[in-house]
């Protein structure tokens, strides 16, 4: 097969050579239907590239430093921003570019094209990928187009492709990759059309925006909808919507604008138009003898132009279709300036609140009914915010991948992450608390009474300055060291030996100053074209509020979490019993004098983050080398302190590396004494890789059974620049 | 072999997938490698390989009887980096009385029938590596040590 196939070539030879998307316009084109102008860049083209670069072998290293089904999502999205940094860093092999340069210069010159993923197997009746490739709109010049068909290649490896092929049992190592470069139509209206409705009944759906289509088929832009009867004469039924925006070609791509009031004012389509998309919808499904789904545009001249068409993969609700899903994986801009909204007015005010509205009530003048009530009450609002914390907190947290993939596309740069040194994190709410246990071990630093005092177990209150801070710090975020997260007044023997600790050793300093980050954004500035600047700035912007949120969000469940155990302490200390695992349910049963429920199991969204060690069998089996994801550069050397439960916190020493099953923030408050930190769950946006990478502390992320391969005790060396941690 | 080790099963499968293996011995500090046919005991405590008793390697395990044995599954491709596991015996060996051990014999012979000639030779040695712990590596930087009871 060539590097390089007409629509018709690509008919002939088929889905494996040149992916359904190609053949589909060959069997268009070759049938009178109009469609853009273009080619296909066969199969070859991308075996070639992979095959002589050596980046084939690159990604399978990549997909292979542990098994895919014990890969995390965020694993394997990290995994596939690598991949998609190789692409970008990766230019063609000479001989490829020497093929493909004057190919596409003489086809397109410098028109503006659309550059679009054509897999085999993608647009197949059986498992269509619709929507989890890559497509590129208004690409303009040789150069321009080659990297979007290295950044096509690379959606083939994109975190909800590689996922869902897993999903649909497709080998995920030998896939490939055709790509279609077509002229761009700017479509003054454009849309999609179902020959058959794939939610069921027999009528036809036809969905139009303003605009380019890109818009409707991401999610961007509502679109009008028109239910068509199948049979003469037509009945149209029109579902209007509140039509404000629309997507439009600027330079180097396309961006969302407001709509003339004239436009907003008026249906995309009218009926005669409805129509005309109809009739082209049959009669392709008549040629094609199956129900079709096709996207169109219509051009300067009134034309319907159709730009693909695929079988409908699903007639009829399909509860497993699970491409809904993966596609929610990523989301766009708009989508995310709009939960934003929503979580800096409604979710993060109102989880303040709740909690301070809780703190108010003085719990123990209430009779053992009314606590009960208060304790169960207390549950319902905290179980009511977990969910919320599922459902728009942690998908926010794609606010930073979104730009991370914008700023790589811009700056090419060597290490995939620098992204992440331009969010800076000074407001972070666990840092900001960690700076203020560093200023009470200063106090204890430099007063040497104070520290004998208390290495002695002795008083403190004497000492002002000391104790008046504490006792600020104890209101503010209660005994860390307790799980419980205790008000109590006084000191605790573990806060004690935790400030003791850090006053050992000289402060440890933030490593990301506020000019390294400002130094970063000025240069990013630089890179982006004076057109892209506003955008770039703003999706920075959303990013930092992501990034902080991201850790910021616990903190403030966290908040609410206290005053549910507030309340359940205050139950147990009347029940006076010594048990400490009796659930909320429990407390209030027996508060009220009813039998002790058995306890259920964990709710789906628990927070637990400890696991429970794998039984040993009688051969010793001692990790010696387990690698993971490199997640915060540095070398660094100590004894393995293995976290199972909030009480192993308490025996936490300067230089100690922590090892666990997952960081939450309420255990970070020991990352500042870390030698380093090792973490079983992965990713490079999880807590303790954010807090890592802040304090400048080695950190190795996805390290599977990290905690019952590790034991407590053992002399590590952990790698941050290659994610190894060597065990002695 | 405990049967909740799926590790255990791996290195299983791969000592029998293979026939060959490099052996290490070292003569006062300075190594030397050799490739030998080798066969494994079913509870993977023991490794047996033969040897001529003129040998280098055999001159050195008399006297140093700690030695290292490579057994992996490359395929000198490149896809080796991603796919190819190894595992390294370690432990002490011992030349094995032929005659006073047949078993010996036997498990060696299964393995590598056409070397019934060269064993049955007199100045052949069987040779058997009590496996101290094996440490194996996949994953391309992913290892894990077994110290087997001794």
């Amino acid at each position: 097969m060539n590097l390089i196939a007409s629509y018709q070539e690509a008919h002939a030879a088929g889905s494996a050579e040149c992916g359904g998307k190609a053949a589909a316009l060959g069997f268009l084109q070759f049938n009178g239907f109009t469609v853009p102008e273009g080619l296909c860049l066969t199969c070859r083209a991308y075996r070639d590239y992979i095959g002589g670069t050596g980046l084939g072998e690159r990604i399978m290293m990549e997909l292979n430093r542990k098994p895919m089904d014990k890969m995390r999502w965020e694993e394997v999205w990290d995994a596939a921003l690598r991949i998609r940094n190789m692409f970008l860093r990766t230019p063609l092999p000479q001989e490829l570019a020497r093929s493909l340069t004057p190919l596409i210069e003489e086809h397109f010159g410098n028109r503006p094209v659309a550059v679009r993923s054509s897999a085999p197997g993608e647009d197949s009746g059986s498992g269509s990928f619709a929507g989890l490739h890559a497509s590129f709109v208004n690409i303009s010049g040789t150069e321009a187009i080659l990297e979007h068909v290295r950044l096509v290649w690379a959606s083939l490896w994109s975190d909800a492709a590689l996922m869902y092929r897993k999903e649909l049992k497709l080998d995920v190592f030998s896939a490939s990759m055709a790509v279609i470069i077509q002229e761009l139509v700017h479509g003054s209206v454009s849309g999609v059309a179902f020959s058959i409705d794939p939610a069921g009944g027999d009528n036809a759906v036809i969905e139009a925006v303003y605009g380019l289509n890109q818009g409707l088929v991401d999610g961007t832009v509502q679109p009008d909808r028109w239910k068509v009867s199948r049979k003469r004469p037509l009945r149209l039924e029109h579902y209007p919507v509140p039509r404000g925006s629309m997507l439009v070609p600027v330079p180097g791509g396309v961006r969302c604008v407001p709509l003339p009031p004239e436009a907003a004012a008026r249906p995309p389509l009218d009926d005669a138009q409805v129509g005309a998309v109809f009739d082209q919808c049959l009669s392709l499904e008549k040629l094609a003898g199956t129900p079709q789904d096709m996207e169109w545009t219509i051009n300067d001249a009134g034309a319907v132009v159709l730009l693909q068409a695929r079988p409908i993969t699903t007639t009829g609700s399909d509860p497993d279709d699970k491409r809904v899903w993966y596609r929610s994986l990523s989301r766009t801009f708009e989508n995310l300036k709009k939960l934003r909204e929503r979580i800096e007015k409604e979710i993060v005010p109102g989880m303040l609140q709740d909690a301070s509205q809780m703190a108010r009530l003085a719990l123990r003048e209430l009779n053992d009914q009314v606590l009960a009530a208060e304790i169960e009450h207390r549950n319902e609002v905290y179980q009511k915010w977990i969910k919320v914390y599922w459902d728009d907190l942690i998908p926010f947290a794609h606010g930073v991948r979104l730009f991370g993939q914008y700023y790589n596309d811009i700056v090419h740069p060597e290490n995939p992450y620098e992204f992440v040194d331009l969010l800076g994190s000074r407001d972070f709410q666990s840092l900001n608390r960690n700076q203020k246990l560093e200023e009470l071990a200063s106090i204890i630093r430099q007063d040497e009474k104070l520290m004998n005092s208390l290495q002695q177990g002795g008083e403190y209150e004497l000492f002002q300055a000391f104790s008046g801070k504490l006792a600020q710090f104890i209101e503010e975020y209660g005994d860390l060291t307790s799980p419980l997260l205790r008000r109590a007044s006084g000191l605790s023997a573990g806060m004690r030996k935790l400030l003791l600790e850090m006053a050992s050793r000289p402060e440890r300093k933030r490593h990301v100053t506020e000019e390294d980050v400002s130094r970063l954004t000025a240069r990013f500035a630089m890179q982006v074209t004076p057109e892209q600047l506003p955008q770039a700035m703003e999706m920075l912007e959303l990013a930092r509020v992501s990034y902080r949120l991201r850790d910021d969000d616990n903190v403030y469940l966290h908040g609410v979490e206290a005053q549910l155990n507030a309340a359940m302490l205050e139950g147990q200390r009347r029940l006076r019993d010594p048990a400490r695992e009796l659930t909320a349910e429990q407390i209030c049963a027996l508060l009220c004098g009813r039998e002790k429920p058995e306890a259920e199991s964990a709710p789906e969204h628990s927070m637990a983050v400890f696991t429970e060690q794998k039984p040993q069998s009688g051969i010793s089996v001692t990790a010696r080398q387990l690698t993971g994801q490199p997640s915060s550069p540095g070398l660094a050397t100590g004894r393995a302190r293995v976290i199972t439960c909030h009480e192993d916190l308490a025996g936490f020493c300067n230089g100690d590396i922590l090892v666990c099953d997952a960081i939450s923030p309420t255990m970070t408050f020991v990352v500042p004494l870390a030698g380093a930190i090792v973490e079983r769950r992965g990713g490079m946006l999880i807590h303790g890789a954010i807090i890592a990478r802040e304090y400048g502390i080695p950190c190795v992320t996805g390290v599977e059974d990290a905690v019952s391969e590790i034991k407590d005790g053992a002399n590590l060396t952990v790698d941050g620049f290659l994610g190894i941690v060597r065990v002695d | 072999m405990p049967e909740d080790h799926n590790q255990l099963r791996e290195i299983a499968a791969l000592l029998a997938s293979q026939k060959l293996c490099v052996l290490a011995t070292a003569d006062e500090g300075v190594p030397y490698t050799s490739i030998v046919a080798f066969a494994e005991t079913a509870d993977l405590h023991r490794l047996l390989f033969v040897t001529t008793r003129q040998t280098r390697k055999f001159r050195n395990i008399s006297g140093n009887s700690n030695v290292a044995l490579l057994i992996d599954n490359r395929t000198n491709t490149e896809e080796d980096l991603h796919n190819a596991a190894a595992v390294t015996a370690a432990g002490t060996v011992q030349e094995i009385d032929k005659d006073a051990q047949p078993e010996c014999s036997s498990v060696f012979l299964d393995k590598h029938p056409y070397l019934q000639d060269f064993l049955a030779a007199p100045t052949t040695a069987l040779v058997a590596l009590d496996v101290r712990s094996y440490i194996w590596v996949d994953h391309f930087q992913h290892v894990v040590q077994y110290d087997l009871p001794a």
